[in-house]
């Protein structure tokens, strides 16, 4: 007996002094440990149908069709969330438009460009450790980040309200007369001085219809004839300018609009769908690459054509993990939007907004309960859309995936 | 069968006869367009909620967006122009103002609605008339030294004080934490707190030791179950009591002050703007009541219209006194009801 053996021998006692513990005594062990696992996960499954419970008890009552399509309002019955879910789609859909390709492409760079050389394999190395890193910085420091970097531009550009540089926007001048109406002049540029009332000048009703103006002398009556006094001016009335947007106005610096919003979420999603991109490129098998390469197909031809296919399912379902993320987000969307009353759906990139978690932190904010009630009808609608978008990711993976080698 | 028809043919002609009237009516009020943007603190922001969602019923072209970026964060903005209003909770400060003037913002400065506090006790209460604001901090503070009512007087009941607090979510309670704790205190951990006001009006006026505060317009409400203190002025040294003419003149300090609206004069010109602000002075001492405010008085109210519509700008908080080395700024401490008039604006131009 060599004493090389000895441990094994040894392991063999124990094996067999474990064997000879009564069946009974090594039972009641699995069964403990099975008791524990039954009840941590109970609690957890538990937890989340109380709160479920909870929301939908809270919530269904407000729900309605009317919550959906109306706007907020200070009285708890007519108010609803529609600009809040107008907001969030067009959030939703610019960041991913904008998330998706960026993120989809750093990582075919990572994965299946490795840089070969010393020095380029240490920058290779750094980059991944950032995008590592970044996925663990609390989002608000991105909201942060966008708003310096996105919302004001450094203020390199003015502000929101005198911005260096605007297109798809028309001014016009706005007079409000004696009589309680409104006319207006349009201006081709906004660098062009105000409208000066003269006798005569074209001015338009806010429907669009031209008429000549009549001005009033200085110690004149008011016209009492209100066609007449719809299109009259004193000479001493100034206008003031208002902005048209049409629905492609874009301006720099972006503002506290949708953009900015969806360019910070961008930052926070980013590194979700670089490191699952990453994952599903890393589990395709290399023998497909290799098989591709070896039949003379370039790297790019390889990575079109049979790496991104079979990485499809994998990427997809990264894509849709990180979109519930984007749309439950509210920090970073606090810095930059802190909007809490808001009428419309977003018309343009640069319009203001308010988004789903926005509305209920604010009314779950308020100290009265109707509200409260509202938060619980807001969070089954973000909820609903959040399952949604997970059946999806589900349905997805369980359609595409199949065996790789 | 026939009178339900007739009912309903009846229905029918009614809202046929009100969708064919409706757009004379509102064809004026159609007309208004343009946006109007709002930010500032979130202590004024219901009483601009309450204005913005009324108009926009009457108005429904005119988009109004309210943020709530807090007093400091609204002036930053209203400053360089980029917003229209900044709601605030204290009048502009010599720096804020300063930076107006170099961006050369101009712009007028309205007080909508007074934001007051009352100290509450029981009725059964019959040995407190007044404090003081040092005795509410022994009384409220984690350091604080008063935890029975003989810790404040040795003349008073050797008994524990029960202490009340609205929730945390509130408005009062952020005003009385600024005012009495200040930013560096702490409240007891061991106050009795809850968002709901009929439980503190119930838990104070049944506990003969018992102290809470309310929003002052609360405490007018329930002054049948509640007795408040008197609270000694700092400035002048005399106690005040909580009455609606005492929150208005501002005797009542520092548990009053007075809430703002700035408005850009720039952005007045616009027609949208300019009813907006009308409408908003005009139905602002409604307003203030429905968000449980107090109106400012029917002279302070007098005032803001008159100001608005001269567009007498400037701010009357602000006193620029002329210097050998130049020209300092200072805050006026006067209370508003004395600070506010045409002859103390001090414009940015």
């Amino acid at each position: 007996m060599s004493p090389r053996e000895k441990p094994a021998l040894l392991s063999d006692k124990k094996l067999l002094q474990e064997r000879r513990r009564p069946m009974s005594q090594r039972h009641r062990k699995d069964m403990i440990f099975r008791g524990i696992c039954r009840g941590v996960s109970g609690m957890s499954a538990s937890l989340l149908v109380i709160l479920l419970v909870t929301i939908l008890t809270e919530g269904i009552g407000t729900l309605s069709t009317q919550f959906l399509s109306s706007s907020p309002d200070p009285d708890p019955l007519i108010a609803g969330m529609f600009p809040a879910i107008m907001g969030s789609v067009w959030l939703l859909v610019l960041t991913m438009a904008i998330a998706l390709p960026l993120g989809i492409s750093a990582a075919i760079v990572l994965e299946e460009y490795r840089p070969k050389g010393s020095g380029l394999r240490k920058i290779h190395g750094f980059v991944q450790l950032n995008i590592t890193n970044l996925s663990g910085v609390p989002s608000v420091v991105f909201g942060i980040l966008g708003l310096t970097v996105f919302a004001s531009m450094f203020g390199l550009f003015g502000n929101e309200g005198n911005p260096s540089a605007e297109v798809g926007v028309s001014f016009v001048d706005q007079f409000y007369n004696e009589g309680d109406f409104v006319l207006e002049v349009p201006v081709s540029a906004a660098s062009q001085p105000e409208a000066v009332p003269i006798a005569g000048m074209r001015v338009f009703d806010p429907a669009g219809k031209a008429y000549e103006l009549n001005l009033v002398g200085d110690d004149a009556e008011w016209p009492e004839d209100s066609a007449l006094a719809k299109r009259s001016l004193r000479s001493w009335d100034v206008p003031g300018r208002i902005k048209d947007r049409r629905w492609w106005y874009f301006r720099l610096p972006f503002g506290r609009g949708i953009l900015a919003g969806a360019l910070t979420l961008m930052l926070v999603i980013l590194p979700i769908i670089i490191i699952s991109t990453q994952e599903a490129l890393r589990a395709v098998p290399s023998s497909l690459r290799d098989a591709s390469l070896g039949l003379g197909a370039t790297q790019w031809q390889t990575v079109r054509r049979i790496t991104l296919p079979a990485a499809l399912p994998g990427i997809l379902t990264g894509a849709i993990i990180a979109m519930s993320r984007a749309i439950g987000e509210a920090a970073p969307l606090l810095m930059i939007a802190g909007i809490v009353f808001i009428t419309r759906a977003p018309g343009n990139l640069m319009d203001d907004f308010t988004a789903m978690p926005l509305q209920i932190y604010n009314w779950a904010g308020r100290p009265q309960k109707e509200f409260h009630d509202l938060a619980a009808s807001g969070i089954i609608v973000l909820l609903t859309a959040l399952l949604l978008f997970n059946a999806v990711a589900v349905f997805l993976r369980q359609k595409y995936s199949k065996p790789l080698s | 069968m026939n009178n339900h028809f007739k009912t309903f043919f009846a229905a029918v002609l009614a809202v046929a006869l009100a969708t064919a009237l409706a757009p004379s009516a509102t064809a004026q009020a159609s007309a208004l367009r343009g946006n109007i943007v709002v930010d500032g603190s979130s202590t004024v922001y219901p009483i601009t909620e309450a204005a913005a969602a009324a108009f926009r019923k009457e108005y429904p072209n005119v988009n109004i967006t309210v943020a709530v970026s807090g007093t400091g964060g609204g002036f930053k903005r209203f400053a360089v122009g980029e917003i229209d209003i900044s709601d605030a909770s204290r009048p502009i400060k010599d720096k804020e103002f300063l930076q107006a003037k170099e961006n050369g913002v101009s712009f007028v400065e309205l007080p909508v609605a007074l934001d007051g506090l009352s100290i509450v006790l029981s009725p059964n209460n019959t040995w407190v008339d007044q404090l003081t604001v040092d005795d509410l901090k022994s009384i409220y503070l984690e350091d604080g030294t008063a935890r029975k009512w003989s810790d404040l007087n040795p003349e008073w009941p050797n008994e524990t004080i029960k202490v009340y607090s609205p929730g945390t979510d509130s408005g009062t309670f952020d005003y009385f934490k600024e005012v009495i704790v200040g930013k560096t205190g702490s409240f007891r951990p061991d106050m009795s707190v809850s968002e709901d006001d009929n439980v503190l009006v119930t838990g104070v006026s049944g506990d003969k030791y018992a102290i809470g505060y309310f929003g002052a317009s609360y405490y007018f409400e329930n002054k049948d179950k509640l007795r408040a203190a008197a609270i000694v002025n700092p400035q002048t040294g005399k106690a005040v009591m909580p009455t609606p003419a005492n929150v208005v003149s501002g005797a009542y300090a520092p548990l009053s002050r007075p809430l703002f609206i700035y408005a850009n004069v720039e952005s007045l010109r616009r027609p949208a703007m300019r009813k907006f602000m009308e409408f908003y002075l005009e139905n602002a001492g409604k307003f203030a009541k429905q968000v449980q405010y107090v109106p400012t008085s029917d002279k302070i109210a007098a005032q803001a219209k008159a100001i608005l519509n001269k567009r007498r700008t400037g701010t009357v908080f602000v006193i620029a006194e002329m210097h050998a080395d130049g020209i300092i700024y200072k805050k006026r401490t006067e209370p508003l009801v004395d600070a506010y008039t045409e002859e103390n604006l001090l414009d940015t131009k």
